[in-house]
């Protein structure tokens, strides 16, 4: 497996204590053993810096944004708006007002299915997607597909875990509208060529949605390195608190593009004939927005800027290819996904026990996986598989976390034969 | 270990590895579709009922854990030549048992046989595994063609 992309190996090593001693909930212990999480993909450890964020907030700074004329409120909002900086810079946005609040990566999607689908697709005009999608960006695009008759497009994955590109080029044609695509897949592992994929796309003039929920945690995102028109994400798995997540769009798009919900906050004047919009960002945040959990994002991301990423990524990179190896040793263990470019996740069956048994039986050793089908159920299909056991790696993980993944995975062969 | 071992007996791996009327009914009265959309467990019910109303035979088809392919094996033993107002007795009782809020009743020589799915009761989140099959039976018996458990 190759090193992840734009990290420079020469970065000083990441002080794996330290982190450690930074997430609070690796003090307790779970089932009368450590607690070994391997479960970040889903939504990872909150670290003592974002939780104390928001206990702060609450305590001392709150009250609502946007519309207090007094001392609380500005200085709450000048935090708040502070943060769409902080993901600007993170994400390398050309401007701030491109970050658009939403309360996940699946209302982000979903936000771009129904303002930009809704006005700017027709009939029989196409979206494309893989075949290693997670239901959040199937399930929009076939709502769209009910209400609009759009068609939508699935480009193959190969046996290893890949996009295959001329697959991909032959789907693209003068009908394609839009590209939704994972930039790095919560079952396989795989980093797909974004950058590419969105030369590909604006050619045949389709605009480019980059779902990077898995992504933004383990490798830097430049946007206008990957070029893409959308890229959303969510609070909680970049260490943050759940209930917030990403939209970036690119401005000229966001502009052309109606409101999503009315109300609150997204209005510039009301009146009962009519009303007109509030300019970017806020035009795509009506009511009061999760405030608290906003400035809990903010303090993550800074977190992560202190630690730094590139030293995440290599920490996380030499983890996974520790595991990688040790895994592979284990009689009857099938790795999914083996592409080059992979990060982070470790999906896998054993020919002896269910991976639903799996992950039972290493609860009890205090080690938590998920086991199921990841909300990716035609990746499942394609792979021929009904579910994996999927360790996924987190800043915090070190190698004793895989020795003991390994040990308890052989309390399973010690049941099963 | 031990509550792993207790949820994990013998009996349940045999019938996990080797399931019992494991096949579809072609000339079936009715079929049923279950799944766990949590998990991704599947499982087909065939059922068989003869003249005089009673279970003449139950099989499945399907793919899931150790847990609801033992659960399902041992069901379709236990359901041949049974009724449908007995087997609705029989699943009652043993979601209770799954659940660890069952009483002893009339039933326990029936539910013998699926003592050893009680070790669930320590495992929550695998209850839904053992009573798939149970739900989806049900299904088949009234009618329905599909059946989840969230």
């Amino acid at each position: 497996m190759r090193s992840v992309s734009n990290v420079k190996e020469k970065a000083e090593p990441l002080d794996i204590k330290k982190v450690r001693e930074d997430f609070p909930i690796f003090r307790q212990s779970m089932n009368e053993s450590p607690l070994v999480f391997l479960d970040s993909a889903a939504s990872a450890q909150k670290p003592q810096q974002v939780i104390d964020s928001i206990r702060e907030v609450y305590e001392n700074e709150y009250a609502n944004v946007h519309r207090g004329l007094y001392q609380l409120s500005e200085l709450l909002t000048q935090r708040y708006e502070g943060v769409r900086d902080t993901i600007c810079n993170y994400i390398n946005a050309e401007h701030s007002h491109e970050i658009i609040f939403t309360k996940n990566a699946t209302e982000s999607i979903n936000l771009v299915a129904n303002s930009f689908g809704r006005t700017f697709l027709e009939k029989g005009d196409e979206v494309v997607i893989t075949e290693l999608e997670h239901h959040a960006n199937i399930v929009p695009w076939q709502l769209l597909r009910e209400e609009k008759g759009i068609v939508l497009k699935i480009a193959p994955i190969d046996d290893t875990g890949d996009i295959i590109m001329s697959e991909f080029e032959k789907i693209l044609g003068p009908r394609t509208k839009l590209v939704a695509i994972s930039h790095m897949s919560n079952v396989l592992g795989t980093i797909l060529p974004v950058a590419e994929i969105t030369k590909m796309a604006h050619l045949v003039g389709a605009k480019v949605l980059v779902d990077g929920c898995q992504s933004v945690t383990h490798i830097p995102i430049d946007i206008q390195k990957l070029g893409c028109d959308f890229f959303v994400f969510s609070g909680h798995k970049l260490y943050g608190p759940s209930g917030v997540g990403v939209l970036y769009g690119r401005e000229n798009i966001l502009e052309k593009m109606p409101p999503y919900m009315g109300g609150g906050d997204m209005i510039s004047s009301v009146t009962f004939e009519k009303s007109t919009w509030a300019s970017l960002p806020h035009k795509f945040e009506a009511g009061t927005p999760a405030i608290v959990q906003v400035i809990g994002l903010g303090a993550a991301i800074d977190y992560i800027n202190s630690i730094g990423l590139k030293q995440i990524s290599i920490h996380e990179h030499n983890v996974l290819k520790y595991a990688t190896q040790n895994l592979l040793k284990i009689d009857g263990l099938r790795l999914i996904g083996n592409s080059v470019e992979k990060a982070s996740i470790l999906s896998f069956t054993l020919d002896v026990a269910h991976p639903h048994d799996i992950a039972t039986i290493i609860d009890r050793s205090g080690v938590a996986v998920r086991a199921g089908h990841h909300c990716a159920q035609p990746l499942m299909q394609r792979m021929d598989i009904p579910a994996t056991v999927r360790a996924s790696i987190g800043m915090y993980n070190n190698y004793t976390d895989i020795d003991l993944l390994i040990e308890a995975i052989n309390k399973v062969h010690e049941i099963f034969s | 270990m031990d509550d792993l071992r207790e949820l994990y007996q013998e009996v349940i791996l045999d019938h996990g590895k080797h399931p019992r009327n494991f096949k579809a009914i072609e000339d079936a009265t009715s079929t049923a579709h279950g799944s766990n959309p949590l998990c991704g467990d599947q499982l087909t019910i065939y059922i068989k009922l003869s003249d005089n109303g009673l279970l003449q035979d139950v099989a499945f088809t399907g793919r899931g854990c150790a847990i609801s392919m033992a659960s399902a094996s041992m069901l379709t033993e236990l359901a041949i030549g049974k009724s449908e107002l007995k087997m609705n007795e029989i699943f009652n009782a043993f979601h209770e048992m799954c659940i660890g809020s069952g009483e002893a009743s009339e039933l326990d020589e029936e539910l013998e046989k699926l003592q050893v799915l009680s070790g669930v009761k320590e495992f929550p989140t695998r209850v839904k595994c053992a009573t798939l099959s149970w739900h989806t039976l049900i299904a088949a018996l009234s009618g329905d063609i599909e059946v989840t458990t969230e």
